[in-house]
């Protein structure tokens, strides 16, 4: 479904992505795993459009996505949530979603129909599937940031991706929310079927839930396998789990 | 019906249809200047609501709106003095070519965002003044064009007090539909996060271009009714101090509440007014007024009144 290969990314001479290459198949739970500072984040916003590459290029259904905009990835079918927490701080939770819905549903330029009534049924089967229904009406600024992150991840899921790219979906969450959206990303891919390529430092995470790990390391990918695979490789070892039994969660 | 419904919540609604019936009925009580004044008022209520829907609801800078208010003024009024076509077709053409100098200006302003976007507002905007306060064969210049003829019918205080306040209650009522449909929703998207709208399919730019021409529109109907009840256009309409008061408008009503900035422009030609009576140096008074604004009500009167007046979860837009 998705195939980087030989991406660069330069930022006046120094290479965030050099030359990482990853494949990601129909119904995979990707994961991507790297030390501060490998280029995960960069190779991600590459895909998505909020950078062009230097050079390399990005197929994502046999077609070249590489330096679209961003707004034109996501009409191709790839969603994205972030890193840090980037919603629509005075809307409500519900109109957060239904902002990305609506899009989706190209009516952006209506101008004359009260949104109220537009796509209701699916933003809120939406909210329900993450869990946030309940809170559909509290403005999203005053959301838990665990709850944030959460909503992060919805709003993704507005535009009926096929392809959902998760930034560190669990970064600041507790224990208790962690485990949340471990079941949740587990039910979008089980039960929906999507197709997950995401980051992640929490070991224990990655190693329950993907499919497929790529590890990087200052900005080359250094292997992509099964989980059994990238865990006995020495060189995952030595560069990035440090020897360690880190990773046997 | 319904359409009524999913706009309005019945408190809103008769609040609205009360203030409604008030105004209509205000000029059988009030003297000659007080309903010049009022007209007055609901044109620069009518330009900084329009204002807001870029800058309260869309997160753009629009440093130099009244260029968009001017420009109609002076459409309208050269119209009506050169065509010698009736009076309506004006009425009507007016806001167009605001719209069309809101397309132009939009296509090249909106490829920049926030302070860069409003620079460069303030400075094409301060070009179109300079045209108009130069081209004297054709816009007369800074003396402007005076005497325009309007009808008694509208143009009297009373004809005029009734013309705007209609013509206003309509447009805002319009604006109000657009703010709450998925153009508006989107809108308010993007005034909180540009870049995550843009990632949820949004082209960020043409949404923005799309939304100072439909700005520029409704400030060049405000244009016109300034010539309604004024009969004259002159540069110092698009001057740039001038954007800045009614941006100063929207702040102080609450820029961040559709009925807020036209609240703001009411208080802000109120205190000119009857302040100016006493001193000349009123704009000593604004500048301590947007002081207190600044440190006390970061969300405007009107945003002050609705938190004190409605809970957190139920307020609305």
């Amino acid at each position: 479904m998705l195939q980087v290969h030989a991406l660069q990314k330069s930022f006046d001479g120094f290479l965030a992505v050099n030359g990482t290459t990853l494949t990601v198949e129909k119904g995979d739970v990707v994961a991507v795993i790297g030390p501060n500072g490998a280029g995960k984040t960069t190779l991600f916003h590459l895909i998505t459009g909020q950078l062009a590459p230097t050079s390399g290029t990005i197929l994502f259904k046999e077609e070249n996505i590489a330096g679209l905009a961003p707004y034109l990835v996501c009409r191709k079918g790839i969603s994205r949530s972030y890193q840090v927490v980037n919603i629509f701080n005075r809307l409500t939770v519900f109109e957060n979603v239904q902002v990305a819905v609506l899009s989706y549903r190209k009516k952006t330029f209506n101008i004359f129909r009260p949104a109220k009534t537009m796509a209701v049924g699916e933003t809120q089967k939406i909210l329900d599937s993450v869990g946030l229904l309940d809170k559909a009406e509290m403005t999203s600024g005053s959301l838990s940031h665990g709850d944030q992150k959460v909503l992060e991840i919805a709003i993704a899921l507005g535009n009926r991706p096929e392809l959902l790219i998760l930034d560190e979906p669990t970064a600041g969450m507790s224990p208790e929310e962690t485990a949340v959206t471990l079941r949740l990303m587990k039910s979008l891919s089980g039960d929906l079927g999507l197709t997950i390529l995401f980051c992640e430092h929490d070991m224990g995470m990655v190693f329950s839930i993907a499919s497929q790990i790529m590890v990087m390391q200052q900005g080359k990918s250094i292997i992509q396998g099964p989980p059994d695979e990238v865990r006995n490789n020495q060189q995952v070892r030595e560069a990035y789990l440090g020897g360690a039994d880190q990773c046997s969660t | 019906m319904i359409l009524f419904k999913a706009l309005f919540s019945k408190k809103s609604a008769i609040i609205s249809i009360l203030l409604l019936v008030l105004l209509l009925l205000l000029p059988q009580f009030l003297p000659r200047f007080y309903t010049y004044l009022f007209a007055m008022i609901f044109a620069i209520c009518l330009l900084a609501t329009s204002l807001n829907m870029v800058l309260g609801f869309g997160g753009m800078f629009q440093f130099h709106h009244t260029v968009f208010y001017g420009f109609g003024a002076y459409a309208f009024a050269l119209f009506v003095t050169k065509s010698g076509l009736p009076l309506w077709i004006g009425y009507v053409i007016a806001p167009f070519c605001s719209a069309l100098l809101g397309l132009v200006l939009g296509l090249i302003t909106v490829r920049l965002t926030k302070l860069y976007f409003g620079m460069l507002q303030l400075s094409l905007g301060s070009l179109v003044w300079a045209i108009t306060y130069r081209w004297y064969s054709f816009t007369g210049g800074d003396d402007g064009i005076h005497g325009i003829p309007i009808p008694d019918l509208i143009g009297s205080s009373t004809g005029a007090y009734y013309f705007n306040l209609i013509v206003t209650a309509a447009c805002l009522l319009l604006m109000y539909i657009i703010v709450n449909s998925p153009f508006g929703r989107t809108f308010q998207g993007i005034r909180d996060n540009p870049e995550r709208c843009e990632a949820v399919g949004v082209n960020v730019q043409k949404q923005q271009l799309v939304g100072q021409i439909i700005a520029a529109f409704f400030a060049g109907v405000a244009g016109t009714l300034f010539v309604t009840v004024e009969g004259s256009v002159f540069p110092d309409l698009m001057f740039w101090t001038f954007s800045l008061e009614i941006l100063i408008m929207c702040l102080l009503g609450g820029w961040f509440i559709f009925m807020g900035p036209a609240l703001g422009a009411a208080i802000i030609i109120m205190l000119r007014t009857f302040v100016g009576i006493y001193t000349e140096y009123w704009t000593l008074i604004l500048g301590i007024v947007l002081m207190l604004l600044i440190f006390f009500l970061p969300e405007g009167v009107l945003g002050l009144f609705l938190k004190k007046a409605v809970p957190a979860e139920k307020r609305e837009g």
